[in-house]
C-alpha cells in the first residue's frame, strides 16, 4: 500500500512488542462478532497514482470547463481571475496540511494568515471584526440569522425575497428546528418593495436579511432600508459581493450590523461550488454572541507578539449545547486564498477588478438590450450582473448559447417569476473582468439568433 | 525562525503585484451607473506590496506552521494522516476545477458521475444507502443528519419527541448540534472503559427521545461492545440512532455503522479519507442515510436515469438545503481519488492504524496512566495524572515540551471523562522509525519532569514563539490591525 510505510519486517516486530500474534487479535478484542463484516469491501481494485489520473481525466473531460465555454454565469459564483501566486501559497504543505491552530507555538503561520484575514475583511466591509470563516456564503446569513435572534430575543425574522434563493432555502433549515418564523419582503420590480418593508418591519421582527447587489444583479435602496429596519430596533444583516466593495460603499458605512458574503471571488476556483469561503463582520458590541474561530494577537512569554484563538467562551468545545454554533472546522485554506488574493490585488487592483466587471457588465446590458425582443428585467442600477427579459425560455436559451461554447445566465424566472412581463424568459448573465469584448460581442450575436 | 510583520507593516504606497488590462470596451463614468450615496467613499485600506513580498511573507509564515507534510502529528481524533499529493493534482483538473455550479446537469456529467459513484463507495464502506455530499465539515454534517430526524418524526406526527441522548464523552459539536436543530440535550454517563452504560440509556430513552448520538470507536479510542444493544433500546423507544463518524478510521473494512443499527452517520472527509485540513478547512461531511430517510435529504440529489445524471429538486419532504450549491466538491474529489487508490485495501488502513496505535500503547503505558487497560483501536487515551501528582508536570506542559522535539503533541485534556488527558491518533501512514522517535520523546519528557521539572514546565524553548498569554487575548480583545494601533 502505497501510504502505508509499515515493512513486513516492522510488523512483525510491533505486534512482538504489543504481545499479540496478529493484528486479528486487536480487533477481535474490540470488536464483537455480531457487527464483524466478514466479506471483503465491494469496491473496484485499487488504482496506481497513473491510473488515478487517467481516470480522473476522463471524467473530467466529461464537462463543459470555463477555460474552453465563455462563463456568463453567476448566481453566487464568479469567473474572476485567480493569480497565479495564491495556488503556489495555498499548496505549501505547511499550511495545505495542518490542522486547526490549537498549539499555538507552531501555529503561528496560521494564526496570523487569521488575524490578517480577519483585518483585511474589516476593512473591505467597514465592520469591527471579523470571525475566521464559515463555510460558504449562504451558511454565513443562516449563521447571521441565529445571531439576530439571540441577539435581540425576538424569533421572527424577514427575509428579502432578492436574496438568491438558495440561501433563503439554507436559512429555512437552519432555523426550522429552532422554530424561527421567517417572513417574505416581496420584490418591487427587480428590488425590495420599500412600502412593504415598511408595513412588515414592527418591533416584533429581530431584523431584516438582505443581499445587495441582490440575486438579480441589482442594488439595493440601503440607506432607506436601514433606517426602516433601525427605527425598529432590528438588527440589518447585508450580504454583499467583495469584489464589489471595490466600487461600492462598505456596509459598515451605512448602518449594517451584521454583514455576510461569500468569498469564492476572492481567489478561489469555481470547482463546481465549493470549497467556497464564507465571510461573516460584525460589530464590536456583538462579539460574543459570534458563532466561528477568532484569533486574536498577544504576547507571549519572551515579550514577541503572537497570535492565538481566542474568545473561545462561545464555542462547542468548551460551551457544548450553550454554544453560539455548533462549527468546528471551517474554511480556513479558503480564508488563506482570500488573503493572498487581497494582497496581490491591494487598493487598486481591488478597484480596478471591480471597475472592468462594472464596465464589461454594462456594455453587455446596453448591446443585449438593443437586441429586438430582449429588455432588461429593470431599470435599477447594477454592478457585475442584471437580468435580461428574453423572447424564449431561459433553458432553451442555454442550450443555443453552448453550441456557441458561452455557458449563458441564471434562469431567473424560474425562481422569480414576477418579473417576467410577459416575456417568455429570463436571465441573469454575470459579466466579469475577464470577459473580453470578443466573448462578449459573440455572446450578444448568438443572442440576436433567439427571438 | 524569525517572526514575520503583518502585510499591513510592509505596506508602501504605491506597489503593486497584479493588474488588469485597460478596458476593452466602451466605458461609463461609474458615477453615471452607481447613484452616490452607493458608492464608495474611501478605497478599503488594503495592504500595498509586491508579488515577491506576498510570496516571500507567506512563506515565511508558513515556516513559522506545523504540518504532516513536516512531521508526525498524533492529534488524537483529527486522523492526521498523510494527505496524497495526487489528489491535489486531481483537484486541479480543470475539468473539475473550472466548472460553475450553475451550469446545466447535460454539462457537468463527469461532476455528477463523480458525485454518485462516490456515494455508492461510501454507502459501501459505512453499510447505508444513500449520501448527500452538500455538508461541508463534520459539524455541518451532524446538523443535517439531525434536521433528517427531525423531519422524520415530524413526518409521522410524532412531535413529542425533543431530546437527544448525547454520551458525556462526546465531542463538543455534538451537543452543540442537538441544541441548534432545537432539541434539549439529554446527557448519558460513560462507564469508565469509555462505553455507554447501557442500563443508565435504558432509564433515560422514553417517548421523548429524537435520537442517541454516539461515536464508536468512542473518543476513548475504544469500540462499544453493546453497540448493537444500544442501538436496540434507542430503536425500541422510538428514537433513531446517529452514528458520529470521526473515528471510522479505526474499522474500515472490519464493521460498518449500518450493520450496527445507525439510520444516520456523517464522515468526515478530511479525517479518515485523507483529504488535508488546510489550517482549518475546508473539510467535508457527507451523510449517510437508511433507505428510510432519503425523502428527507438535502436537495438536489444526484439521481442516475439510464446513463444520464441528473439533479432532483423535486423531493417535497426534504429538510431544505444546507450549502448555497452541492457542498465541498474539492474535497469530494481528493476522497474519490483515494478511494481509488484503495479499493477493498481500504481494510488495510483501518488494520495498520489500529497496529500502529496499539504500538504507542504498549510502550508508553508503563510510563503514563491508562484509563483502560485494554488493546484500543486507532487511538489511545493516556493520562499525565500520576505525573502530576509527582512531580507538579500537567499533561499541557509534556504538550508543549513535545513542541521542542518537533512533534505535533496529542490532543490534550480530551475526552473530558479522563483527568489529564493525553489523546494519541498516529495513524497508518507514520512509519515504526517515526512512532519510536514520539516514544522516546514522550519517555524522555517524563524522566526530565523528575530531574529537571521547571525546563518542562516551562517549554516549549525552540519555537519561534514562547507560551502565549491567551488570558491578554481574552481579555483585551486585539482582533484586527489598526493603522494606529501601538
Amino acid at each position: 500500500m502505497r501510504y502505508i510505510p509499515i515493512t513486513q519486517a516492522d510488523k512483525a516486530a510491533m505486534l512482538r512488542d504489543i504481545g499479540v500474534g496478529s493484528t486479528e487479535e486487536l480487533f477481535a478484542a474490540n470488536i464483537p462478532a455480531e457487527v464483524r463484516l466478514n466479506r471483503p469491501l465491494d469496491l473496484p481494485p485499487a488504482l496506481t497514482e497513473m491510473e488515478i489520473l487517467s481516470h480522473l481525466r476522463e471524467l473530467a473531460a466529461q464537462n463543459a470547463n470555463t477555460a474552453e465555454y465563455a462563463c456568463f454565469l453567476g448566481g453566487g459564483a464568479y469567473d474572476h481571475y485567480v493569480p497565479a501566486a495564491v495556488d503556489a501559497v495555498l499548496r505549501r504543505g505547511e499550511f495545505l496540511t495542518a490542522y486547526t491552530p490549537y498549539q499555538p507555538e507552531i501555529s503561528q503561520g496560521v494564526l496570523q494568515a487569521i488575524y490578517e484575514y480577519q483585518s483585511l475583511m474589516c476593512e473591505l466591509t467597514g465592520m469591527d471584526l471579523s470571525n475566521a470563516s464559515m463555510y460558504d456564503g449562504a451558511s454565513a446569513m443562516a449563521e447571521a440569522a441565529g445571531m439576530v435572534v439571540n441577539q435581540t430575543g425576538r424569533s421572527k425574522l424577514l427575509v428579502a425575497r432578492s436574496v438568491h434563493p438558495h440561501y433563503r432555502r439554507v436559512v429555512e433549515t437552519y432555523m426550522h428546528g429552532v422554530g424561527v418564523e421567517l417572513i417574505d419582503v416581496p420584490l418591487d420590480g427587480v428590488t425590495l418593495d420599500l412600502n412593504r418593508l415598511e408595513a412588515l418591519m414592527t418591533d416584533e421582527i429581530g431584523g431584516l436579511l438582505l443581499q445587495t447587489p441582490n440575486f438579480l444583479g441589482y442594488l439595493e435602496q440601503v440607506r432607506q432600508i436601514e433606517a426602516i429596519v433601525h427605527r425598529h430596533n432590528g438588527l440589518f444583516v447585508v450580504a454583499v459581493d467583495p469584489i464589489s466593495l471595490g466600487l461600492l460603499e462598505a456596509p459598515g458605512h451605512y448602518g449594517a450590523d451584521i454583514v455576510v458574503a461569500e468569498g469564492q471571488g476572492l481567489g478561489v476556483p469555481l470547482s463546481y461550488g465549493g470549497p467556497y469561503l464564507g465571510i461573516l463582520a460584525t460589530r464590536e458590541r456583538f462579539a460574543r454572541k459570534m458563532p466561528g474561530r477568532i484569533a486574536g494577537a498577544t504576547v507571549d512569554n519572551r515579550g514577541q507578539r503572537g497570535f492565538v484563538l481566542t474568545m473561545q467562551a462561545r464555542e462547542q468545545h468548551i460551551r457544548r449545547e450553550k454554544a453560539t454554533s455548533n462549527i468546528c472546522t471551517n474554511q480556513a485554506l479558503i480564508a488563506l486564498a482570500a488573503t493572498v488574493y487581497l494582497a496581490l490585488v491591494g487598493k487598486e487592483g481591488l478597484r480596478e477588478v471591480a471597475n472592468l466587471s462594472l464596465q464589461k457588465a454594462h456594455y453587455a446590458a446596453q448591446q443585449i438590450a438593443a437586441l429586438p425582443g430582449w429588455r432588461l428585467a429593470g431599470e435599477a442600477p447594477f454592478f457585475k450582473e442584471f437580468t435580461v427579459l428574453a423572447p424564449a425560455p431561459a433553458a432553451e436559451v442555454n442550450r443555443r448559447l453552448l453550441g456557441h461554447r458561452i455557458l449563458g445566465g441564471v434562469d431567473a424566472g424560474a425562481a422569480y417569476p414576477e418579473i417576467l412581463d410577459g416575456a417568455a424568459g429570463a436571465l441573469t448573465l454575470a459579466v466579469t473582468e475577464k470577459r473580453t469584448r470578443a466573448e462578449i460581442d459573440r455572446l450578444v450575436a448568438a443572442l440576436g439568433e433567439v427571438k | 525562525m524569525a517572526l514575520v510583520p503583518l502585510l499591513f507593516e510592509q505596506s508602501s504606497p504605491g506597489k503593486r503585484a497584479v493588474t488588469f488590462p485597460a478596458p476593452d470596451v466602451p466605458t461609463v463614468e461609474v458615477s453615471e451607473a452607481i447613484p452616490a450615496d452607493l458608492l464608495r467613499q474611501s478605497p478599503a485600506a488594503l495592504p500595498e506590496l509586491s508579488e515577491v513580498e506576498v510570496v516571500r511573507h507567506f512563506t515565511q509564515l508558513s515556516r513559522l506552521n506545523h504540518g504532516v507534510d513536516v512531521d508526525f502529528y498524533p492529534l488524537g481524533s483529527c486522523t492526521m494522516k498523510y494527505n496524497p499529493k495526487v489528489n491535489e493534482e486531481a483537484a486541479r483538473i480543470p475539468g473539475f476545477a473550472l466548472t460553475h455550479p450553475m451550469q446545466p446537469a447535460e454539462t457537468v456529467q463527469g461532476n455528477l458521475r463523480l458525485l454518485h459513484t462516490l456515494e455508492r463507495w461510501l454507502c459501501e464502506v459505512t453499510g447505508m444507502d444513500r449520501m448527500t455530499f452538500q455538508p461541508a465539515a463534520g459539524a455541518q454534517g451532524e446538523l443535517t443528519g439531525i434536521l433528517l430526524v427531525r423531519a422524520y418524526h415530524e413526518s409521522r406526527g410524532d412531535t413529542e419527541r425533543n431530546e437527544v441522548i448525547v454520551p458525556d464523552s462526546a465531542h463538543g459539536t455534538n451537543p452543540a448540534t442537538a441544541a441548534m436543530a432545537g432539541y434539549r440535550v439529554v446527557p448519558v454517563k460513560s462507564l469508565p472503559d469509555g462505553s455507554i452504560d447501557v442500563e443508565a440509556l435504558r432509564q433515560t430513552v422514553g417517548p421523548k427521545t429524537a435520537a442517541l448520538m454516539m461515536t464508536n470507536p468512542s473518543t476513548l479510542g475504544l469500540f462499544d461492545p453493546h453497540v448493537k444493544e444500544i442501538t436496540e433500546i434507542v430503536h425500541a423507544a422510538g428514537g433513531l440512532c446517529y452514528y458520529d463518524g470521526a473515528n471510522l478510521n479505526a474499522i474500515m473494512g472490519y464493521a460498518r455503522p449500518g450493520d450496527m443499527g445507525f439510520d444516520v452517520v456523517h464522515l468526515n472527509l478530511h479525517k479518515t479519507f485523507s483529504t488535508p485540513h488546510g489550517g482549518g478547512g475546508p473539510g467535508s461531511g457527507p451523510v449517510g442515510i437508511k433507505s428510510f430517510l432519503a425523502p428527507f435529504l438535502p436537495v438536489p440529489v444526484v439521481e442516475q436515469q439510464g446513463d444520464q445524471f441528473v439533479l432532483d429538486w423535486d423531493r417535497p419532504q426534504s429538510i431544505g438545503k444546507l450549502h448555497a450549491f452541492w457542498g465541498n466538491f474539492g474535497v469530494v474529489v481528493r476522497a474519490f481519488a483515494y478511494v481509488l487508490a484503495h479499493g477493498p485495501a481500504l481494510k488495510e488502513v483501518s488494520e495498520y492504524a489500529v497496529l500502529n496505535a496499539n504500538y504507542v500503547l504498549a510502550h508508553l503505558k508503563k510510563y503514563y496512566d491508562v484509563y483502560v487497560d485494554r488493546y484500543c483501536m486507532h487511538e489511545c487515551v493516556l493520562a499525565a495524572r500520576t505525573l502530576k501528582q509527582e512531580t507538579g508536570v500537567k499533561t499541557l506542559d509534556v504538550a508543549k515540551r513535545l513542541l521542542d522535539e518537533g512533534v505535533h503533541p496529542p490532543t490534550i485534556y480530551f475526552p473530558l471523562i479522563v483527568e489529564e488527558a493525553l489523546m494519541i491518533e498516529p495513524t497508518e501512514t507514520e512509519d515504526k522509525a517515526t512512532l519510536d522517535r514520539f516514544i522516546d520523546a514522550m519517555i524522555r519528557i517524563h524522566d526530565e519532569a523528575r530531574s529537571n521539572p521547571e525546563h518542562v514546565k516551562s517549554a516549549p524553548h525552540k519555537t519561534p514563539v514562547g507560551r502565549l498569554d491567551e488570558a491578554l487575548a481574552a481579555r483585551r480583545p486585539n482582533l484586527r490591525y489598526r493603522a494606529n494601533q501601538g
